[in-house]
């Protein structure tokens, strides 16, 4: 699969990845010869074969459902970008 | 000092030769005086060493403590430590004081380990050179045109140029053995599961594990004792004992079987490294082991396979990257979309947004079943290979990586020649194997690594299998000149 400007750019949105459109030529050809080696799984039949997601079989934990977290807003938003009355502020979303 | 071993640092600790402050100031003039040449470290955390080691010198004195109490090493960048900066590498995180300790830290702090500081590594642990960081690339103490491997290049040059006995790493694709193998150290990457993922920057959840580098198998083992077993927070932790892994270390290798993959030694391989991994061979015969040729029929489709898995978990990971609660947040963005774009355009290098944006791409709508399916089921065909192998042999030995270290620059243009440095190593992380890499020699002035693949859970049998050969060689003792 090779892939041209027009879904480079579509994958950046999808992706939320402002790219430069200088930059996006580059793009196409690098993520066109990426997908070229993944394309050579093609060479394999695989029907039939169960997809293996995880290395171990295991199934998920259980805990109760009780709190174990304490209270650390004022330690998480030390590091934020931008706060105010201990909310995380962003650009006006709805007008 | 700088150049003893963690084991033989622990017992001079022990004995009261030397403190542990000391040893500290030691290697933290080191780091100052010869890091510059490496950029092996992000952070070098004085302070806080020189807190520890006099802590640590307190605890011996009260006759308490373990193996690891005051002895120096070094974390990757990818492990959350609280108060230091850990910036994976990467722009976006270039302003993250991590609030909490990743388990493996928390670990090592109980163990009573003295942090020197947080190493060098490609962004979000997505390279194989270490020139994908945004602190610039590690330069490899052996040859210093030469890349250190990666991702965990800055933890293996650390190591290898004595300003550290020890680090931690991680590998998703070969990132603690490949590094290891081109600097000329000791690696583990131990069965999934077996290291707490708790508080380590994930960048492919089901193929990321941390693990130790070190010189010595030996050391590798005190190491690995403290960084692993069963941890609640992490979903996938195995929740198994961990055996006491220098007490096996010693053990015969008398009718061990070793499988050579005939995948491993074909067209592509450097004939300078094969002749020394040929010679490592030979050396395990007269140890007692016999040889037999395998077959790993699937192999050449770990790295295609890999290319799926591992962006598609990476696109999904690096989503909680958008500017709002940490990390860089792009200047006066206009809206929110543009919030996001920008502070993810601007934070992330190129290599990372091309693995995102392969990762978006193969999880889009119409595309699960040609690639991330079709890569699951070659997962399943990869691991049923090392499975019916591990029916004939104990143990899979070939080279870590099919070239010694090349120089910086070489292939940083062309992501697939890049992504082909990994190609004996991707494998063992789709089957969620252990892997560890030791030094067997030299081609071209440059390190050669053996690469040793064990069963599940079979790291105590892989570091006794690097420690006997170890007992009989000296590579892990060379010292790269001016360090």
């Amino acid at each position: 699969m090779s892939l041209g400007p027009a879904e480079v750019t579509k994958i950046a949105h999808l992706a939320r990845l402002a790219i430069s459109a200088e930059d996006i030529p580059a793009y196409a050809r690098n993520l066109s010869s990426i997908l070229a080696l993944v394309e050579q799984m093609n060479a394999v039949d695989t029907s039939g074969v169960e997809p293996m997601a995880h290395p171990l079989d295991m199934a998920q934990r259980l805990r109760a459902d009780g709190v174990s977290e304490s209270d650390q807003r004022e330690c998480f938003q030390a590091i934020a970008p931008q706060t105010e009355a201990g909310l995380y502020l962003v650009p006006k979303v709805i007008e | 000092m700088h150049n003893k071993t963690i084991a033989e640092l622990a017992a001079g600790l022990k004995a009261g030769d030397f403190s542990s402050e000391e040893l500290t100031r030691t290697l933290l003039t080191r780091i100052a005086s010869l890091d510059p040449q490496l950029n092996a470290f992000i952070t070098v955390t004085a302070e806080l060493a020189l807190r520890q080691a006099r802590a640590a010198d307190r605890r011996i004195a009260a006759g308490g403590g373990g193996p690891l109490t005051g002895v120096p090493i070094a974390h990757k960048d990818i492990f959350c430590t609280q108060g230091v900066l850990t910036s994976c590498g990467s722009r976006i995180l270039h302003n993250f004081i991590a609030p909490y300790d990743a388990t493996v830290v928390e670990r090592c702090n109980a163990a009573g380990t003295v942090l020197l500081g947080k190493t060098n590594m490609d962004e979000f642990a997505m390279g194989s050179s270490n020139e994908t960081s945004f602190y610039g690339p590690v330069r490899n103490p052996w040859d210093l045109n030469a890349v250190p491997g990666g991702s965990s290049g800055g933890s293996a040059a650390a190591v290898a140029a004595r300003l550290a006995p020890g680090a931690t790493g991680t590998d998703t694709g070969g990132s603690i053995r490949q590094p290891a193998a081109l600097c000329g150290i000791t690696g583990i990457k131990p069965s999934y599961g077996r290291v707490s993922r708790w508080g380590m920057i994930a960048y492919a959840s089901s193929l990321d594990q941390g693990g130790p580098l070190a010189r010595s198998a030996e050391d590798a083992a005190l190491l690995l004792q403290v960084m692993a077993g069963f941890d609640e927070r992490d979903s996938t932790s195995v929740d198994r004992p961990v055996p006491v892994y220098t007490a096996t270390l010693n053990d015969s290798l008398e009718g061990l079987k070793i499988g050579l993959p005939r995948e491993y030694f074909g067209a592509g391989l450097d004939a300078g490294v094969a002749r020394v991994i040929d010679e490592a061979v030979v050396e395990y015969r007269r140890l007692g082991a016999a040889v037999v040729e395998i077959s790993l029929p699937n192999s050449q489709l770990a790295i295609p396979a890999y290319y799926v898995v591992a962006p598609a978990e990476c696109s999904s990971n690096l989503a909680r990257l958008d500017g709002v609660r940490y990390g860089y947040r792009c200047q006066n963005p206009k809206d929110l979309l543009d919030l996001y774009t920008r502070s993810r355009g601007e934070g992330f290098g190129a290599e990372v947004k091309r693995r995102i944006m392969v990762g978006t791409y193969a999880l889009s709508a119409g595309y699960y079943d040609a690639y991330y399916l079709k890569a699951q089921q070659i997962r399943r065909l990869i691991s049923e290979d090392f499975r019916r192998a591990f029916e004939q042999v104990d143990v899979i030995m070939g080279p870590t990586s099919p070239t010694v270290a090349f120089n910086l620059g070489e292939k940083v243009d062309d992501p697939v020649t890049m992504y082909l440095s990994d190609i004996y190593t991707i494998a063992v992380n789709l089957a969620g194997l252990p892997g560890m890499s030791i030094p067997v020699g030299f081609a071209s002035g440059r390190p050669v690594g053996l690469q040793l693949i064990g069963n599940y859970f079979t790291e105590a049998r892989l570091l006794n299998i690097a420690h006997r050969y170890q007992q009989v060689s000296d590579w892990h003792q060379r010292m790269p000149q001016g360090f």
